[in-house]
């Protein structure tokens, strides 16, 4: 079997106790390298009387202090860098929603583990040299455009860095250009199936096979649907340009559970609240340290997203361990009256109702200084009959779903078809205006 | 026999309904009869078009949600007693109307209602079997 594996996919395959051994080398090579070179770091340690000869196996890496976002803003641009502007080959920044971006850096190492993590991913998902990948990832400072096309292209296939946006060209080259293989953001993706299901053409007659999603987290139902849709197979990517962009974790094709590579990125999963760590299987935060980055070490990341740690071997044979799906970035948690609401919950109640598809957006507002939710939902033609009774049935059948999964009596409004704002990137889900004076209507 | 009918989905707010009927004027479409439901969120406008595939396919392509169906074009006297024998005929027929929306007339005519009946073909031929005036579709827009 091992006759059939990509060599550079080899790691995925290690050896557990061997995989673990390697972990550790890195992980005291990375602790020494930040101690020496990162003030923030160094001063975080001393105040805890830790050494870096105090990491003796894995599991000391709880003795190490987080890194939180704010720790990035605060050190803007470049006071968490590990190496000197010389060595810096590549930089990239992520859109920060308040104030200030996030600049992390690259060293000509780094762009060849992130180039193979890359590589390793679209492996996993059964694409090969000769495949032609539409990359629809933003180009530019967002490290996923740059992040799977140097993958792609080592692998060999035909990289179309088509970018985001321009959805009328997407089209033109999905049909002409023999594209195997597409990557995007997933709602960017359903609006480019409605948009080529409405042209008269089948999706399925297209021939892609392989869409990669990720950027933002998405639903089992939403697989399902993209799917069902479009006749490719969809795969869920993970990454984050604080840890090195996308490449961080990816779906096999039993597409259970993304792997991550472990061999570059270690993980824990800690209660949000208590930071305690949590053993597998159980749910929490995510936080990664970097094992390999030069330019831009992370120790002990806080993600915000919440996932566990999937054990179990992976029936593709991969030893490397898997994490759950993505279900929600802590930080999106709305707290509605009292009641932890995520957005991903409303969406995966959406979609178990029949006949919808995924045009929705949730706007929170302040009445008398109670916070309310309204989901909004565009009626399409599936569900619209000529019947008013039909639409009421639609959405009690709707707000029944939404009650159900969150527990909490959330009022769905129907709206005029294509009234949501599209997005080319990361859909914007959730408005809110509560902080914004009252009474919006 | 049939006349087609059209069905808009229309959220409930100022200036939505415009947006509907500026498409169809700007096509040069007029509109023989309308009827809107409404709850208090949103709405259906329901409209018999004379040219209903390019209505259809105007208002589609400026993005509203439109539904195709059939309904009859009913002649009633217009004299006391008129709907009512009509409704006594789809009483006896087992015939259950989903709407009805009517429309005033030139004098020394008769009135004309528009029907959404659950099963049309069945209702088409229990009404001209009881004598009951069904217009065709040419009958229809030459009384509008």
């Amino acid at each position: 079997m091992k006759n059939n594996i990509h060599p550079e996919s080899m790691p995925d395959y290690l050896v557990p106790d061997e995989l673990r051994a390697l972990q550790l080398i890195r992980l005291q090579d990375t602790v020494q390298r930040c101690y020496d070179n990162v003030e923030l770091f160094r001063k975080r340690m001393d105040e805890r009387g830790l050494k870096p000869a105090d990491i003796q196996c894995l599991d000391d890496v709880a003795k190490l202090p987080f890194t939180q976002k704010t720790d990035l803003r605060d050190t803007y641009p470049y006071g968490l860098f590990a190496v000197p502007m010389k060595e810096v080959v590549r930089l990239h920044a992520s859109s920060g929603t308040t104030g200030k971006p996030i600049v992390v850096g690259y060293t000509k190492d780094d762009l060849d583990v992130w180039s193979s993590v890359m590589l390793r991913s679209f492996v996993a998902t059964g694409m090969h040299a000769g495949d032609v990948l539409q990359n629809a990832y933003g180009y530019g400072l967002f490290t996923g455009g740059l992040g799977a096309h140097y993958g792609a292209e080592r692998l060999g296939a035909a990289v179309i860095p088509i970018s985001g946006g321009n959805t009328e060209r997407q089209i033109l080259v999905m049909k002409d250009f023999g594209v195997t293989a597409i990557c995007c953001t997933p709602s960017y993706f359903i609006h480019l199936i409605e948009k080529v299901n409405t042209s008269g053409v089948r999706f399925e007659e297209l021939g892609i096979k392989i869409g990669i999603f990720g950027a933002e987290p998405w639903t089992e139902a939403m697989r399902a649907y993209i799917q069902r849709e479009s006749g490719i197979k969809a795969y869920d990517i993970y990454g984050l340009s604080e840890i090195i962009g996308p490449g961080v974790g990816i779906e096999c094709s039993e597409q259970a559970g993304l792997h991550i590579f472990e061999d570059h990125f270690l993980i824990e999963i800690v209660d949000p609240e208590t930071d305690e760590v949590l053993p597998d299987g159980k749910e929490g935060e995510l936080v990664i340290t970097t094992l390999t980055k030069q330019a831009f070490p992370m120790i002990r990341y806080r993600t915000h997203d919440i996932t566990s740690i999937i054990s179990k071997p992976c029936a593709c044979g991969r030893t490397i361990r898997r994490i759950n799906r993505i279900r929600s970035r802590s930080d999106d948690m709305m707290i509605i009256r009292g009641v932890n609401v995520f957005p991903s919950q409303i969406e995966a109640a959406l979609l178990s109702v029949e006949e919808t598809v995924p045009h929705y957006q949730i706007l929170l507002t302040r009445k008398g200084g109670l916070d309310q939710i309204e989901v909004q939902v565009e009626v399409t033609k599936e569900m619209f009959g000529d019947r008013i009774r039909e639409l009421e049935s639609m959405q009690k059948k709707l707000a029944f779903a939404v009650e159900h999964v969150v527990g909490l009596r959330v009022p769905i409004r129907l709206v005029e078809p294509n009234t949501i704002v599209r997005s080319e990137g990361k859909a914007k889900r959730v408005i809110d205006q509560r902080n914004k004076g009252e009474e919006i209507r | 026999m049939k006349l087609k009918q059209l069905s808009i989905f229309l959220e409930n707010r100022p200036g939505h309904l415009s947006n509907a009927c500026e498409v169809l004027s700007n096509a040069g479409l007029n509109i023989v009869t309308m009827m809107l439901a409404d709850t208090s969120e949103f709405g259906i406008l329901r409209l018999i078009i004379r040219e209903w595939e390019r209505a259809k396919e105007v208002l589609e392509s400026a993005g509203f949600t439109v539904n195709l169906t059939e309904v009859l074009a009913i002649e009633v006297a217009d004299e006391p007693g008129g709907l009512e024998k009509i409704l006594k005929v789809a009483e006896a027929g087992g015939l259950s109307i989903e709407y009805m929306y009517a429309f005033a007339c030139k004098p020394n005519k008769n009135a004309l209602i528009v029907v959404r009946f659950d099963d049309i073909s069945r209702a088409c031929s229990v009404m001209t079997d009881s004598g009951i005036g069904v217009l065709s579709a040419a009958g229809f827009y030459n009384e509008a």
